[in-house]
């Protein structure tokens, strides 16, 4: 009996919330090495008025960098013990696979997220309001949903074999360039550093919501090729 | 296993020995009339010399690009799957990444002529950097080994999934550059009033680099068809001595 | 010539790894080729 495509999708996406909330790696490790990226960049960067007009880009450079770590992570769970390995050979739809995967990977990114924000706002003193707030918050969601379909993505075809894992990043920074570009222009905006209006910033957002389309789509069609052996 | 009466078959047929005939030739004029026999452009000066080599590697690269893309879908449609596709989109891949570096390094030491800096943060050129960056990284990909159809179908996906996310980049690049509204003065390839020599140089240029284009990548996809015999053959060895082990 | 060191540089790595590039190729065809069986080869 074949599972449809959304209840595969649900119990991966369940599988994995649960097997972090268990395990808290993510909450132990991945956000206190973001948190301490941002301090870094404080480090490097020594002053406080840069600090404040490059906020944005500083919270997306972190998010990206935890990113890896992320995407590692989420398939380490399924290569451990050839959980992935049973699943195709179960014959489970691998379009389910891709969906639960990305699903679980977009929450644990907001949370991440969160957390950069917040970081932005107490050590690099942006402040957000108003319309400024609607902005953050669709660029916030189009931007992670992006990235979780191009990780899970571009993660699962370099999970497991040894010698792969080193070839994540160099995969995946060309693909998010993008929404590098696009929500750290979308998150100025919100923060109206350097004089920019909250205006400005959608067009941006127009563009996060194209790649993340665009690759959901290919992430869709494509997931199945890239897991198989 | 050919004994001394059969003639050596090699990489080369008549086909290809005629492009590389055509390229030298080519090549050779752009060599000679880019250095010697053009003159010096009005605007640029001595800088347009770059130009004749610039030019045609950068379209070679953008070429091979699009080969290796279209390679890859012909691939992927196919029924058979026929690995002669997978072939050609490396061998172009491999190729188009060569020359990329080339156009990169002709392009930075002309901006440095022209511009002052060896880099600026135009569309074109950073996308040109990111289309380097993923070869590189398509290169990594067909390099992770298992059988020539493993191969293939990873390589095929990622070659495609590139071709989506390259014009993404780029547009990304120029809505991020048009805030900064600097006025290029003189871009690479435009704004110039060639004279009769001159265009005709570019031109037989570009010419003579797709006729080595092809020269390589035929060579190069007929090396690889070589190794992937010769990997099939060592495996039915392999599994012939241990049938014989098993028997004896 | 101008800025001679910059175009020789340029026409000189230029040519320099075509060149290379060729050899490379033509070597590494010819050294399979002797390893490899003709009916693997299509192309003859």
């Amino acid at each position: 009996m074949s599972m449809s495509v959304s209840r595969i999708a649900r119990a991966v996406a369940a599988k994995d919330l649960r097997i972090e909330l268990r395990s808290r790696v993510v909450s132990n490790q991945v956000l206190p090495f973001s948190g301490l990226v941002m301090i870094m960049f404080a480090f490097a960067l020594d002053n406080d008025d840069v600090l404040q007009r490059v906020a944005g880009g500083l919270v997306w450079l972190a998010t990206l960098f935890s990113l890896f770590i992320l995407v590692q992570r989420t398939f380490a769970v399924e290569t451990y013990d050839g959980a992935l390995d049973s699943l195709r050979v179960a014959g489970v739809n691998p379009q389910g696979i891709f969906i639960g995967k990305s699903v679980a990977l977009f929450v644990q990114l907001l949370v991440l997220e969160l957390v950069l924000f917040v970081a932005a706002v107490v050590l690099y003193r942006v402040n957000v309001n108003g319309s400024g707030v609607v902005l953050l918050v669709t660029c916030v969601l189009c931007a992670t949903a992006g990235l979780a379909f191009v990780g899970t993505l571009y993660g699962g075809l370099t999970a497991g074999a040894r010698g792969r894992e080193t070839l994540l990043p160099l995969l995946l920074l060309p693909v998010v360039a993008p929404v590098l570009i696009c929500a750290t222009r979308a998150t100025e905006s919100a923060f109206r550093s350097g004089g920019v209006t909250v205006g400005e910033g959608w067009p941006w957002v127009g563009v996060l919501a194209v790649f993340a389309a665009v690759f959901g789509l290919g992430g869709l069609l494509s997931f199945g090729s890239l897991i198989e052996e | 296993m050919s004994t001394e009466a059969q003639t050596f078959k090699g990489v080369g047929t008549p086909a290809t020995r005629m492009y590389g005939l055509m390229a030298i030739v080519a090549l050779g004029w752009v060599l000679l009339g880019g250095l010697i026999f053009t003159p010096e452009d009005a605007v640029q000066g001595d800088a347009v010399r770059i130009m004749y080599v610039h030019v045609p590697t950068a379209w070679i690269a953008y070429l091979a690009f699009i080969v290796t893309g279209v390679a890859s879908a012909c691939w992927m449609i196919g029924r058979k799957h026929s690995l002669g596709f997978d072939r050609v989109a490396g061998a172009s891949a491999e190729v188009g990444v060569v020359f990329m570096a080339m156009t990169l390094l002709s392009g930075s030491l002309w901006g440095r002529i022209t511009w002052g800096t060896f880099w600026v943060w135009d569309p074109r050129l950073t996308t040109t950097a990111f289309m380097f960056v993923t070869y590189i990284g398509y290169l990594a990909v067909r390099g992770l080994g298992g059988t020539a159809q493993q191969r293939a179908r990873r390589s095929s996906v990622i070659a495609l999934l590139a071709v989506l996310e390259i014009p993404l980049v780029h547009f990304s690049v120029v809505m991020w550059r048009s805030l900064h509204q600097r006025a290029t003065v003189l871009s690479p390839d435009g704004d110039i009033k060639m004279d009769g020599l001159m265009l005709f140089t570019l031109l037989f240029g570009v010419f003579g680099f797709s006729v080595l284009f092809a020269w390589l990548v035929s060579h190069r996809q007929r090396i690889m068809a070589m190794q992937d015999a010769r990997q099939t053959s060592a495996l039915d060895v392999a599994v012939a001595e241990r049938l014989k082990e098993a028997q004896a | 010539m101008n800025h001679a060191g910059f175009i020789i540089a340029v026409y000189g790595i230029t040519f320099g790894v075509i060149v290379g590039l060729a050899i490379y190729t033509i070597r590494q065809g010819r050294n399979l080729s002797r390893t490899v069986a003709d009916k693997d080869k299509p192309w003859t």
